[in-house]
């Protein structure tokens, strides 16, 4: 799951870490409140407006500004990117419309750093990234000069070791150029003990900090907050769901989510249904290979019951963009007279106006083949899944 | 002969008396595996009810720690049907315990907790498959899983996948060749967990009884590049390949937590072209896992 910027400096902020004073916006009046209040605690007559959209990119896709003429002019700029369709090379050609806005007081940025947390699925292990690039796009570094990038592995046992932190503050020469080196060492030593043990707790699966700065008065402040969290850890994080952005998420997967399903929109006109995700993934390679085009990813899982396959198939059959479905079963947990009665029970509700193609598979499957003939429904039925691919691609092209 | 699971094995069921945990244990039970405890706390004392292969009545008893079953019944496997918040615990309970081989099945355990489990993992003596798959079979002998049993056929060929309905499949079509497996292996679809691709095609490549091994893949992370190289080093077999995801869009997470393309990284075409590189023979469609295995044993 994913969220904003400012409330990824929210977290930050619980955690001691270091941030800018910043105020969420949902309004350009909003903004121009904001501005004042700023330059008035700050004595700095900078601000800047920010654009709070998921995506990486937004400075460079015109999101993020730079205020010097005060709260009259922040709240011009803010009418300018308040509404506007946000396009960076994270959001894909539409972009994404920005609906909320962040105003943070202007900073004396001595130098950009970036500092980034991740799983290493190789190491099995937290890596701690820290790199003298910051304020750019860090695949680019890793891939153009990767000895720029100093990782250390967080052993879980120990955690974060302090000469872990020395290392990543010498390696990166966080002393230089400061007033007071030693104390600008300490604090960047805080901020990676303190972003170890927050990533930990909170459940996180990314977190970057792009760029993480050292103003000219030495001080070491997180000026931009990326916090991705594990969905698997739901569970135990009921305050996320008051962190989600619904506008942020695909109405179609959002809604597949609470009914416990795993649904990814997709650009085809073949919808389809299938137990298990290996095999979804399959079954959309197979469609293409076949020649058509997948709608979406759908996998129902192993413990569906019959009301959420009914529920899944009602939410392809909604779907105007489709023109043709397929439905691949190998059941193992999944019972193929589970998923034979979902569908009979959702087309009968919803009616059935697109071929549909069923290929059933493994346990119970006699039984779901029988459903599905006595349903007396236009279903064609499939041996295995090529057959089935082959079938609905016919179809739809057909049609 | 087989690899990891067979008729001498003895396997505790953590999570028993569970909704998954009492379906699948009836079903492992019938088709011959050696269930001989089950493990929840609170529920020690009662007895789990089953039918065996042809029709013989089985009572398992059920223990409060996996230490007790250990203890009482000598079991040396376990499986674990514990939901995904306490699942992690389960597994660090069974190394505890002294299991050797643990088959998670459990999906959605947050991958924090699965860190810590490699961690204890790596210094203690057990092995771990899984989380978030299906299980291990050794047809004939052993079902571990929630797989169905009866699509398999005792043979000389390993499978082991990330996706379990996908190894259904792969199944599927080498038992309609007449090509039957010696063991199948799901080690799962989670970012961090146990045995991966090299760890299971070392054990196939000692098996005297396996001579060809269906490798599947899907999108994320880099094990495939990695299982390549180790092909390409010291695999003395042949190993057929599908990658699932080609269409896969970057950056979603298709349904198993491991299966996202982030930062360009992870994508199907390059664990595709990395595989080949190794002498593996890649499918091009997943109906044709079994007769690929098939062509690289004609030739």
């Amino acid at each position: 799951m994913k969220i904003h910027e400012y409330q990824g400096k929210q977290i930050f902020q619980r955690y001691g870490l270091p941030i800018p004073k910043g105020i969420p916006c949902m309004t350009v009046d909003e903004v121009e409140k904001a501005a004042k209040k700023l330059i008035d605690e700050t004595g700095n007559p900078v601000v800047v407006v920010k654009a709070q959209i998921h995506a990486g990119g937004r400075g460079k896709g015109g999101g993020v500004k730079v205020v010097k003429g005060g709260p009259a002019e922040a709240k011009k700029i803010a009418s300018q990117i308040l509404g506007m369709q946000l396009v960076t090379h994270q959001t894909g050609p539409a972009g994404q419309k920005v609906r909320r806005l962040y105003v943070e007081q202007g900073l004396d940025i001595a130098r950009e750093l970036y500092l980034g947390l991740v799983v290493d699925r190789e190491k099995r292990r937290i890596a701690l990234m820290a790199s003298t690039e910051g304020g750019v796009e860090i695949e680019k570094v890793a891939e153009e000069s990767p000895e720029k990038i100093l990782t250390e592995h967080i052993d879980p046992a120990i955690g974060l070791g302090g000469f872990q932190a020395r290392k990543l503050a010498f390696g990166l020469g966080i002393g230089k150029g400061a007033p007071k080196p030693k104390e600008t060492i300490a604090e960047f030593v805080q901020v990676v003990t303190k972003l170890a043990t927050m990533f930990e707790k909170e459940d996180c699966s990314l977190c970057e900090i792009n760029p993480l700065v050292v103003t000219k008065d030495g001080h070491i402040i997180a000026l931009d907050a990326k916090i991705n969290f594990d969905d698997n850890a739901e569970g135990r994080h009921k305050e996320w769901a008051e962190l989600m952005d619904k506008d942020e998420e695909d109405p179609v997967e959002l809604e597949a989510k609470t009914t416990g399903l795993n649904y990814v929109s997709l650009d085809g006109d073949i919808g389809c249904l299938v137990n298990g995700a290996g095999l979804a993934m399959a079954t959309m390679d197979i469609i293409q290979h076949a020649g058509g085009a997948p709608a979406n990813f759908l996998d129902v899982g192993g413990g569906a019951t019959k009301d959420q396959v009914t529920k899944a198939f009602k939410m392809i059959l909604s779907s105007s963009k489709v023109k043709g479905i397929f439905v691949n079963i190998f059941g193992g947990i999944m019972k193929c007279d589970v998923i034979a009665e979902g569908v009979v029970a959702a087309t009968k509700e919803l009616g059935l106006k697109v071929p549909l193609v069923v290929r059933l598979e493994g346990t119970n499957v006699e039984l779901g083949k029988e459903i599905l003939r006595n349903s007396g429904l236009k279903i064609q039925a499939a041996d295995n899944m090529l057959d089935g691919a082959k079938k609905i691609v016919a179809a739809v092209k057909a049609a | 002969m087989s690899v990891l699971v067979g008729k001498d094995t003895k396997v505790v069921i953590q999570g028993i008396t569970g909704g998954a945990g009492s379906f699948h244990a009836a079903q492992c039970i019938a088709y011959g595996t050696q269930i001989v405890a089950g493990c929840t706390p609170n529920r020690g004392g009662e007895t789990f009810e089953a039918t065996g292969p042809g029709g013989k009545k089985v009572g398992v008893p059920v223990f409060d720690t996996v230490a007790e079953s250990v203890k009482q019944t000598g079991a040396d496997t376990s499986c674990i049907f514990v939901p995904a918040l306490g699942a992690a615990d389960s597994i660090l309970e069974a190394i505890d315990a002294g299991i050797k081989l643990i088959v998670c099945i459990t999906e959605g355990i947050p991958v924090v907790d699965m860190i810590r489990v490699r961690r204890v993992l790596e210094t203690s003596n057990s092995r771990l498959i899984g989380p978030n798959c299906p299980g291990i079979i050794t047809p004939g002998a052993c079902k571990l899983g929630i797989m169905p049993g009866h699509i398999h056929l005792p043979g000389k060929y390993g499978v082991v996948s990330r996706s379990g309905t996908l190894t259904y499949e792969a199944v599927g079509q080498l038992t309609a060749l007449g090509m039957g497996q010696s063991t199948c292996i799901g080690i799962g679809g989670d970012p961090v967990g146990g045995m991966d691709f090299i760890d299971c095609l070392k054990l196939y490549n000692d098996d005297p009884n396996t001579e060809g091994v269906i490798m599947i893949g899907e999108i994320g992370g880099n094990a495939e590049e990695r299982a390549a190289a180790w092909i390409k080093a010291n695999m003395k077999k042949p190993v057929a390949g599908f990658i699932a995801g080609t269409t896969a869009p970057p950056g979603k997470r298709m349904g198993h937590a491991g299966a996202i393309i982030s930062g360009g990284k992870g994508t199907a075409t390059d664990k595709i072209r990395a595989l080949v590189a190794a002498g593996v023979k890649v499918a091009p469609s997943p109906a044709e896992m079994g007769t690929t295995l098939q062509s690289m044993l004609k030739g």
